[in-house]
């Protein structure tokens, strides 16, 4: 059988619900949030590669380096505010972050 | 044969990345989890190979696992964070995680089962893949024309990135010595000069030492844990 579009969609989607799904099985711990994150951040990319194939348009690829890009900055950018309010707090728990009252 | 081959791949790629996933949600130790990210990365570069995008796998490899998943690992052992207190609730949230995530899905699946390419969407390529060059080739040669502006702006998110980054986690060490500008500015010369009168004859004595000037603010040094020094801000 021919590996279509579907196919990757099919992953991709499957990738999207388990990040999804990660995010609200560990509603406490912010460093396995942000792996779902980066899982979600993922599947975004199978679904840009594979539309770029299917269509044989080069520009979904382009973005995808993009979302990379973005994804990188974003993991930087988070696990670092998350050692520094370790280092504040002594704890990553995300029902701690209430300095704010949000 | 070699469509065998490939649909054998994809299913073996997309299998051990779909249970590495689950694994990276489900795992005990997040040391693991970080893990199987990083087996879940690979197989994705698998699939990108397999879509011919051998430029944005390799990137993958390079990007997710050798920089993004070690941050990761770096963190995850850094913080010594007692991690089976973080998994307290985990059944409880089990059901709405699944409710949320099959929602998702089941939306997903629908969105692509009515779902069909439009007849000229074929023709309307913004940058067609060009015959006879490399992946890696095409993809520089689009980026650095049509899209350098957006490959500029990029290039500035990761600086962003990466000098915010080192604000956020950058602690002044004690024994770092710099100038402190204000406390040059406020010194009065009766701080380390003093008058006197010499007796002719007599010699200064023991008065020819320098005087000794307090070192300066460093038990408030010791004690601001938290950032700043005194760069600029005392």
């Amino acid at each position: 059988m021919e590996i279509g579009l579907g196919h990757y969609l099919t992953v991709g989607a499957i990738l999207m619900m388990l990040g999804v799904f990660g995010i609200f099985l560990n509603r406490k711990n912010i460093i396995v949030i942000l792996m779902s994150v980066e899982l979600i951040l993922l599947s975004v990319n199978i679904n840009m590669v594979a539309f770029s194939a299917a269509l044989g348009d080069l520009v979904g690829q382009i973005f995808a380096m993009f979302i990379l890009t973005v994804a990188a900055a974003e993991a930087a950018i988070g696990l670092a505010i998350v050692v520094v309010y370790f280092r504040n707090r002594g704890s990553i728990q995300v029902e701690d972050v209430n300095l704010m009252k949000g | 044969m070699q469509t065998i081959i490939t649909t054998l791949l994809f299913y073996a790629f997309a299998a051990v990345l779909i249970g590495s996933a689950v694994a990276v949600v489900t795992a005990r130790n997040p040391v693991h989890s970080v893990l199987f990210l990083i087996l879940g990365f690979f197989n994705a570069a698998g699939l990108f190979l397999l879509a011919g995008a051998e430029f944005l796998a390799m990137i993958l490899v390079i990007v997710y696992v050798g920089a993004v998943a070690v941050l990761f690992l770096f963190v995850v052992m850094m913080l010594d964070v007692n991690f089976s207190e973080l998994r307290s609730g985990f059944q409880h949230y089990t059901p709405v995680g699944l409710l949320v995530g099959g929602i998702l899905f089941v939306e997903l699946l629908l969105v692509m089962a009515g779902w069909k390419l439009a007849p000229g969407a074929a023709q309307v390529n913004l940058a067609p893949i060009p015959a006879n060059v490399t992946n890696t080739a095409a993809l520089g040669k689009l980026l650095y024309t049509d899209y350098v502006f957006l490959f500029q702006a990029a290039g500035l998110v990761l600086l962003v990135a990466m000098i915010g980054a080192i604000v956020l986690t950058l602690r002044e060490k004690q024994t770092s010595r710099h100038q402190s500008i204000a406390a040059q500015v406020t010194r009065t010369p009766a701080d380390t000069l003093e008058m006197m009168d010499v007796a002719s004859g007599a010699g200064a004595g023991e008065f020819l030492r320098p005087k000794v000037t307090e070192p300066e603010p460093e038990h408030e040094h010791a004690g601001g844990h938290g950032g700043h020094g005194h760069g600029g801000h005392h």
